[in-house]
């Protein structure tokens, strides 16, 4: 077989080419590892070094009352995606690298068959949020750009004024999400063409599709999305335990969140809410 | 690919003489180290430089690994048996000639003479691309290139495809498999007894191995019980040569006929798949049927159940159907029937 150089697994084709056709799989551990560290540092910094959030504005006390107890964050639909692509995204990633660490089983089928599931699922996810919920809130604004420098100030002991509260999400959240979407999309696009390598019930094989060159770099950017998610999982699972983010975590289950976390993490200006009369009757607009 | 043959690349030669000094250094030197029983195999590994080995554990001096042995329950055949010795056996020609058929119609009597029964179950696949050094799927690749088109796949696989379509090529297995052995390993972690139809794997398990074997691992015996010993066996190999190949295809029962019935059966088919294939179904289907063509001929259309061609390789569904059929049937209760305008 060919040379392992870095990251990548080379090998000569039957016409002399030199061309990629793998990932070196010690990137799983490397993954697996960063993940692993990532949590430690970042549990270490919140109990001992972490100061206590502190935001600028006021709620009223007139629109608190009027919120109701609980707040409306995901729909039923938005929470059925988000599980499947989850239980799908998992099984993706325990039958691609399992029995890269030494747990043989008949992979593949499970494989393509999740990875399917994933596809039809994302493809659902970009239709609804473009269509049905608000497409803009997950992707950074202005004023996360202006909040996340007070905050970098703030963290480097410099002079700033407090942030604002957050709006329906985070730009640690939309940030995440734009990683996890490009990471994902690789790994679902370069996916769909490595199905025509294997033997499925949606289109002939056709190994000719590409050259070799292509293939390989297909392959390779599918491994390197494939160990990217594994940390990138990893990240999101670690956030989702966190005990100051089980109220979010709770939201994804039964769709709302308590109205104090509400009103302590996030500003009505930028994720308004309807008065509690209204709420039954909102449309999946205010819940993305 | 340029192939340079006949000029291994140098490597650390080994000889144990105990099995347990053998599994030790192979542990010792994991990935690293290849394991040669008769090197037949190994040899056109090490000449085409295809594998590189740095440390060859050569296992031919290793007493313990020798022989056929009678147990309380049947016999034991050291792994480093040769195929000859096998074929040969007394207690193997008259109560397990399963065996000895299927052994003896490995390859050519020089190589039987060289070739040892655990080197038999254990060889890799014969795959040309696969053995010419292509960077395919059994080599850690991204394709299999007799699974294209235009790949040259006459003697590949029918069922259980995955990515890989190479075949197993043993002649034994099969046989071993219908008599119900179980394979002895050294492990790291001790010892470990196999069913002979659970040492082989396909490649939806490890596509790159057509075994069960792990680097550190040592085939030491392959015991057979004496639950079918005397019973009615048939073994067929069909191959382009008859003096001395590879087979395209070939079938190993052991029948138990009571009162005109099959009281119970094995049935195993090699060449079919990455694996040799033990018939499970087609077992449950005969049993209590009489051992006629009508039965073989039933037996044969159950096992192709699932069978895809490739491009070239349809012609081995009949061939496993009538093979299957001609094992329950018999040869002569199998004769093509004359064709009626």
């Amino acid at each position: 077989m060919g040379a392992n150089s870095g990251i990548v697994q080379w090998a000569t084709s039957p016409w002399g080419q030199h061309v990629p056709i793998h990932i070196a799989w010690f990137l799983i551990w490397v993954a697996a590892i960063a993940g692993l560290a990532f949590f430690m540092v970042h549990a270490v910094y919140l109990r001992y070094f972490a100061k206590r959030e502190e935001f600028a504005g006021s709620v009223s006390p007139e629109l608190a009352a009027r919120l109701p107890a609980r707040i409306p964050r995901h729909s039923l639909v938005a929470r059925m995606f988000h599980w499947i692509m989850a239980a799908s995204m998992l099984t993706l990633l325990f039958t691609a690298f399992l029995p890269k660490v030494g747990f043989q089983f008949d992979w593949v089928t499970y494989h393509w068959i999740a990875g399917t599931v994933l596809t039809v699922s994302i493809v659902f996810h970009v239709i609804h949020a473009s269509f049905w919920l608000d497409f803009w809130a997950i992707w950074p604004d202005r004023t996360d750009i202006e909040d996340a420098w007070k905050r970098v100030r703030r963290f480097m002991g410099q002079p700033a004024p407090p942030p604002r509260k957050f709006a329906k999400y985070p730009l640690e959240n939309k940030l995440y999400h734009g990683a996890i979407m490009a990471t994902g999309l690789s790994a679902i696009v370069t996916g769909v063409f490595m199905m025509f390598r294997v033997r499925t019930i949606f289109f002939p094989r056709n190994p000719y599709l590409f050259r070799d060159m292509t293939w390989g770099l297909m392959y390779v950017l599918h491994g390197l999305a494939g160990v990217g998610l594994i940390g990138l999982v990893m990240v999101h699972v670690y956030f989702a335990v966190r005990p100051e983010k089980l109220d979010i975590t709770k939201s994804m289950i039964f769709g709302s969140m308590k109205r104090e976390f509400y009103l302590e993490h996030y500003d009505p200006e930028r994720w308004p809410v309807e008065p509690a009369n209204l709420a039954s009757t909102s449309s999946d607009k205010s819940r993305v | 690919m340029a192939v340079i043959r006949d000029v291994m690349a140098p490597f650390e030669l080994l000889q144990p003489t105990t099995a347990a000094d053998a599994q030790k250094l192979l542990e010792q030197h994991g990935a690293d180290a290849w394991a040669m029983a008769g090197g037949l195999d190994t040899f056109d590994w090490l000449k085409d430089r295809i594998r590189k080995p740095k440390v060859v554990v050569d296992l031919s001096g290793v007493g313990e690994l020798k022989g056929v042995r009678e147990t309380g329950d049947g016999i034991e055949i050291g792994a480093m048996t040769t195929l000859t010795q096998v074929v040969n056996h007394p207690i193997v020609r008259e109560k397990y000639s399963l065996l000895s058929q299927g052994a003896e119609l490995a390859a050519s009597p020089q190589i039987r003479n060289q070739g040892t029964i655990g080197g038999n179950v254990s060889q890799d696949a014969r795959c040309w691309y696969y053995r010419a050094g292509w960077p395919c799927y059994r080599a850690g690749g991204n394709i299999c290139y007799a699974d294209t088109p235009t790949g040259r796949n006459r003697e590949h696989a029918i069922l259980h495809a995955e990515r890989c379509v190479a075949v197993n090529p043993s002649d034994s297995a099969p046989a071993l498999i219908a008599l119900d052995a179980k394979f002895v390993i050294r492990t790291p972690k001790g010892e470990r007894v196999v069913d002979a139809e659970d040492y082989f794997i396909g490649p939806e398990i490890d596509i790159t191995r057509l075994h069960i074997l792990k680097p550190g691992d040592l085939l030491t015996a392959i015991r057979i019980p004496a639950t079918w010993a005397g019973a009615q066996f048939y073994f067929e190999k069909v191959r382009d040569r008859n003096v001395w190949d590879f087979a395209l295809l070939n079938v190993a029962s052991a029948m138990v006929v009571s009162s005109g019935r099959i009281e119970r059966m094995r049935i195993a088919v090699n060449g079919a798949a990455a694996r040799p294939l033990r018939l499970k179904a087609v077992e449950d289907a005969v049993r209590g049927k009489p051992p006629s063509a009508e039965t073989g001929a039933m037996a044969g259309r159950l096992a192709v159940e699932g069978a895809v061609p490739l491009q070239f390789n349809a012609y081995k569904i009949p061939l496993m159907r009538n093979l299957v059929k001609r094992a329950i049937g018999g040869v002569e209760e199998a004769k093509w029937a004359p064709i009626v305008a």
